[in-house]
């Protein structure tokens, strides 16, 4: 699947954009597969709480399952306006 | 219905005249305009708007079908700049129409405190000093409480 990352999150991880293989369940096992993988995701993802995802383009929780999905994407709460 | 995000400037009399006109049977039009701010000022040397492109033009139509379904509108904008910005510049706009007033109002208050905190996009204040993302604010997502 796609993951996008966005602003800070985006910044810390050093890419906008990657595929990612995963047979991860839900957003919550992709999160503990990236922490696993270097430094840069652990620390963009060293706590959940500041973050909020989006599944195939819509806002959802940390519990979301990833079956069929094809884009996921990460990043901090919105500031628009 | 209209629903537009660019990077380009855009001229908010025009964009509130072609709203406007041509409608007979709307009493109220409301518009808001959100522009960059400098609170110290001539500290903020840009505003940086990223945003998710896809999702965010399917959030503001999400969030204007709402304000639709909720209050009695005959017809609804919203406009979002990305990319730079220097204080002084208009980043967004909403119009509502409705044939009273207070549909007009209410529709365009829910309209922005759902776009500040549901549809993706993030500010980053550069100046001098630096560059920092502008953090959400508690007040915020409070705001979405009185709906």
């Amino acid at each position: 699947m796609n993951v996008l990352y966005f602003a800070w999150v985006r910044e810390r991880i050093g890419v906008p954009s990657e595929s990612v293989e995963t047979q991860a369940a839900t957003v919550n096992d992709l999160v503990e597969e990236l922490r696993a993988r270097e430094d840069r995701y652990a620390a963009a993802f060293a706590d959940t709480s500041a973050l909020r995802v989006a599944v195939d383009q819509e806002l959802t929780d940390f519990d979301a399952p990833l079956a069929g999905v094809k884009e996921v994407a990460f990043f901090p709460p919105m500031t628009g306006g | 219905m209209r629903i537009i995000v660019q990077e380009a400037p855009f001229d908010f009399g025009q964009q509130a005249q072609a709203f406007a006109s041509g409608r007979q049977n709307m009493g109220a039009i409301v518009t808001f305009t959100g522009v960059v701010r400098d609170d110290a000022s001539g500290a903020l040397t840009a505003m940086e708007i990223e945003h998710y492109p896809g999702m965010t033009e399917a959030a503001l139509t999400a969030i204007a079908n709402d304000a639709c379904a909720r209050w009695s509108l005959g017809d609804v904008l919203i406009l979002h700049r990305y990319g730079r910005l220097t204080p002084g510049e208009m980043i967004m706009m909403v119009a509502t129409a409705a044939r009273h007033r207070r549909d007009a109002f209410e529709a365009a208050e829910f309209l922005m405190d759902y776009l500040k905190s549901r549809a993706p996009f993030w500010k980053r204040e550069v100046t001098a000093e630096g560059a920092s993302w502008v953090a959400a604010k508690d007040e915020d997502e409070a705001a979405l409480d009185r709906w």
